[in-house]
C-alpha cells in the first residue's frame, strides 16, 4: 500500500507522458522533415534540420504548383458560413422547442434528432442529383447547405437541453414589460446560452473543416476545393516528391495547430461541459 | 403572480419563424435525400436514360450475384473488423487515459489532455498521409524506430501486405480518434461527486477499487454512448481508406469497407461503370446496418443501464 502510493503518481505520469509522445511524434516528425532537403529527409529522418540540411524547397514547390491560398479561403468561407447558419438557425429552433408548448412539439424534437445518429452521407446519391438539378455543382453554396443540414440536429439537441434550464423569471419579467418574443430571444436568451453555443461550435466546426466526402462529390473543381480535398489531390499528383508532400502536409497542419493552441482551453471546456452526458 | 402568458394565438407566428428555417433546411438537405435514396434503390437507370421501377431487383442482385455478394460481404466483414479494433483498443485506451486524467490532484492534467487530443483535430486525410509516409519502406524512419525496440529486421510493409493492411489502418484511426472517448468519458468522470470517492477512500479503498466499484458503474451510460458513436462513425468511415489506399481499397480489396464500396458503386472504377441506383442500394444497406446498431443501443443496452441521479 505504501509502495503503491509512492509509485502511483510517477506511474501515472509515465503512462500519460508515454501516450502524449505517441500522439505527437508522428506529427512532429512530418513538420520537422518538411524543413529539410531531400538528402536530409532520407539520410537522417530523426535529426533536426541544421545548416546543411535546412531547405524550404518543398514549400516553394507547393506554393508555385498549387493554389493553397484558394483552398484555405474556400475552407474558411464554407466553415464560417455553415457555422453561422447552424448556430443561428439551431438556436432559434431549439428556443421554439424549449419554450413554447405547441401540438407536436415533442414529435418535432424527435424528428430533428434523427439526424444525430443517421449520417447524411447515406443520402449522397439523391443529394448529388438535387445539387445538379439546382445547378449548384462545384459551388461553395452546395457545401454550406449540406453542412448546415448536417450540423443542425446536434446543435438543436444540445441547445434545447440548455435553454430548458433557463429560469422563467427573466423572460416573464420581459414579457410583462411588453418586450417582443424576438427581442427576448435575441437580447436575453442568446447571450445566456453563449457557453452552449461554444460547445456546439466546436462539434460543428471540426467535421466540416476536415470533411473529404462532400467536397469530393459535390465540389471537386480546382476553384472550389477545400484544404482537405486540395491536399488529397496535390499529394496524389506529387506522391514521389517528398519535399512537396511533407511541405503540403505541414501547411495544412500548422494553422490548425496554432488555432488549437490558442483556443484549446475554450474548446476543451466546450467538449467536457455537461452538454454531453 | 404566476402570469403564465403561455403563447396565445397571436404568438403562434413566432414559433413558426423560429422553427421553420432550421426545419426546412434539415428536411430538404437531409431527410428528403435519405428517403429519396431508399426510394431510388428500387429503381434501375439506363445510363442517362429514364428510370424504371424494378422492385427488389437491386437487392436480389447484391444477395445472389456471386461477384456482388462477395464484394458486399467482404466490405461488411472488413468494416466489422475495423469496428472491433476500435472497440477493443480505442475505447479501453480512452477509458484508461480519462481515468488517469481525472485522478485528484494530478499535475499537468490539462497539458496532457490538450496534447493527446491534438491528432483528433486534424483531418483524417492528413493523418492518413502522415502514417503512409512513416510506414513507407522508402523513407526508412519506421525501420529506425523499431530498431530502438530491438527489431533489427526492419518494419514490414504493413500497409502493403494483405494480412496487415486493414489492421494497420484501423490502428491509425484508433490513434487519431482516441481523444474522443477520452474526452467524453473524462467529462462524465468529472461529474461523479468527489464525496462518493472520498467516502470510499476513508473506508479503506484505494483509487483503483474506487474507480472500478464506484466511478465506472456511474459512467456506464457514457461508455455505452461512446460505443454507439463508434459504431456509427466506423460504418460511415471512408476518408482514411480513400486517402491511403484509394477507392480500390487495396491490396486486392483487403481494406474495402462499406464507405469505399458505396463510393465505387456510385461513381464506378476501372472494371465497372458507376450506377446511381446500385449506389443507392448499397447506401440503403448501410442505413440498415447503422439502424440496427442504433436500435440495439436504444432498446437493449440503454434500457438495461441504471442511471444514477447524481
Amino acid at each position: 500500500m505504501k509502495i503503491s502510493r509512492r509509485i502511483g503518481p510517477l506511474g501515472v505520469h509515465a503512462v500519460l507522458l508515454c501516450y502524449t509522445v505517441i500522439a505527437l511524434f508522428p506529427i512532429f516528425l512530418v513538420v520537422m522533415n518538411s524543413f529539410k532537403s531531400k538528402r536530409g529527409i532520407f539520410r537522417d529522418p530523426l535529426a533536426f534540420p541544421d545548416a546543411t540540411t535546412f531547405d524550404l524547397i518543398g514549400f516553394e514547390k507547393v506554393i508555385s504548383r498549387s493554389s493553397f491560398d484558394v483552398y484555405f479561403s474556400n475552407s474558411i468561407s464554407v466553415t464560417v458560413l455553415s457555422l453561422l447558419f447552424v448556430l443561428l438557425l439551431g438556436a432559434m429552433a431549439a428556443w421554439a422547442l424549449a419554450e413554447y408548448d405547441f401540438p407536436g412539439s415533442d414529435l418535432m424534437a424527435l424528428y430533428l434528432a434523427i439526424g444525430i445518429m443517421i449520417p447524411i452521407r447515406l443520402g449522397s446519391v439523391s443529394l448529388l442529383k438535387m445539387i445538379v438539378a439546382m445547378d449548384l455543382v462545384n459551388t461553395l453554396t452546395a457545401l454550406v447547405l449540406v453542412y448546415t443540414a448536417q450540423g443542425l440536429p446536434l446543435a438543436i439537441f444540445i441547445l434545447r437541453e440548455f435553454m430548458a434550464q433557463i429560469p422563467n423569471d427573466l423572460k416573464e419579467a420581459a414579457r410583462c414589460d411588453g418586450v417582443s418574443e424576438y427581442r427576448i430571444f435575441w437580447s436575453i436568451i442568446l447571450p445566456l446560452v453563449r457557453p452552449a453555443l461554444a460547445t456546439v461550435a466546436v462539434f460543428t466546426m471540426i467535421p466540416i473543416w476536415n470533411d473529404l466526402w462532400f467536397p469530393l462529390i459535390l465540389a471537386p473543381g480546382e476553384d472550389t476545393a477545400t484544404v482537405t480535398l486540395g491536399i488529397q489531390q496535390f499529394i496524389g499528383q506529387y506522391v514521389t516528391d517528398w519535399n512537396a508532400v511533407l511541405a503540403s502536409l505541414t501547411l495544412a497542419i500548422v494553422p490548425i495547430l496554432i488555432l488549437y493552441v490558442i483556443f484549446s482551453r475554450q474548446l476543451i471546456r466546450g467538449l467536457t461541459s455537461g452538454a454531453v452526458k | 403572480m404566476a402570469l403564465k402568458t403561455k403563447p396565445g394565438s397571436s404568438f403562434r407566428t413566432h414559433i413558426l419563424v423560429f422553427l421553420l428555417p432550421a426545419a426546412l433546411i434539415y428536411t430538404l438537405f437531409m431527410i428528403l435525400p435519405l428517403i429519396d435514396t431508399v426510394r431510388f434503390s428500387f429503381y434501375s437507370e439506363e445510363s442517362g436514360g429514364p428510370t424504371t421501377f424494378v422492385g427488389w431487383d437491386n437487392y436480389i442482385l447484391i444477395l445472389t450475384d456471386e461477384r456482388w455478394w462477395q464484394d458486399f460481404t467482404n466490405a461488411l466483414k472488413n468494416n466489422f473488423i475495423f469496428f472491433v479494433v476500435h472497440m477493443l483498443i480505442q475505447n479501453p485506451i480512452g477509458l484508461l487515459l480519462a481515468a488517469l486524467l481525472s485522478l485528484p490532484r494530478l499535475k499537468l492534467a490539462n497539458s496532457y489532455r490538450t496534447l493527446i487530443f491534438m491528432p483528433t483535430m486534424l483531418s483524417v486525410v492528413i493523418i492518413g498521409f502522415i502514417w503512409k509516409l512513416i510506414l513507407s519502406p522508402l523513407w526508412g524512419v519506421g525501420d529506425t524506430l523499431v530498431g530502438f525496440v530491438g527489431m533489427t529486421d526492419g518494419l514490414p510493409a504493413l500497409l502493403g501486405e494483405e494480412s496487415t493492411a486493414l489492421i494497420t489502418l484501423s490502428l491509425i484511426s484508433v490513434w487519431q480518434f482516441v481523444g474522443i472517448p477520452m474526452m467524453l468519458i473524462y467529462a462524465a468522470l468529472l461529474n461523479v461527486p468527489d464525496d462518493l470517492v472520498d467516502a470510499a477512500i476513508v473506508d479503506g479503498a484505494n483509487q483503483w477499487t474506487a474507480f472500478w466499484r464506484i466511478k465506472l458503474p456511474l459512467i456506464l451510460p457514457t461508455v455505452a454512448m461512446v460505443s454507439v458513436l463508434t459504431f456509427v462513425a466506423n460504418f460511415n468511415a471512408f476518408d482514411l481508406i480513400y486517402a491511403v489506399k484509394g477507392a480500390l481499397a487495396g491490396p486486392d480489396f483487403h481494406t474495402d469497407i462499406m464507405g469505399t464500396l458505396f463510393y465505387r458503386t456510385f461513381f464506378g472504377f476501372q472494371l465497372q461503370p458507376g450506377s446511381a441506383t446500385m449506389g443507392a442500394t448499397v447506401a440503403s444497406l448501410m442505413f440498415l446496418v447503422i439502424l440496427c446498431g442504433v436500435m440495439i443501443y436504444l432498446f437493449v443496452i440503454q434500457r438495461r443501464l441504471h442511471r444514477y441521479q447524481l
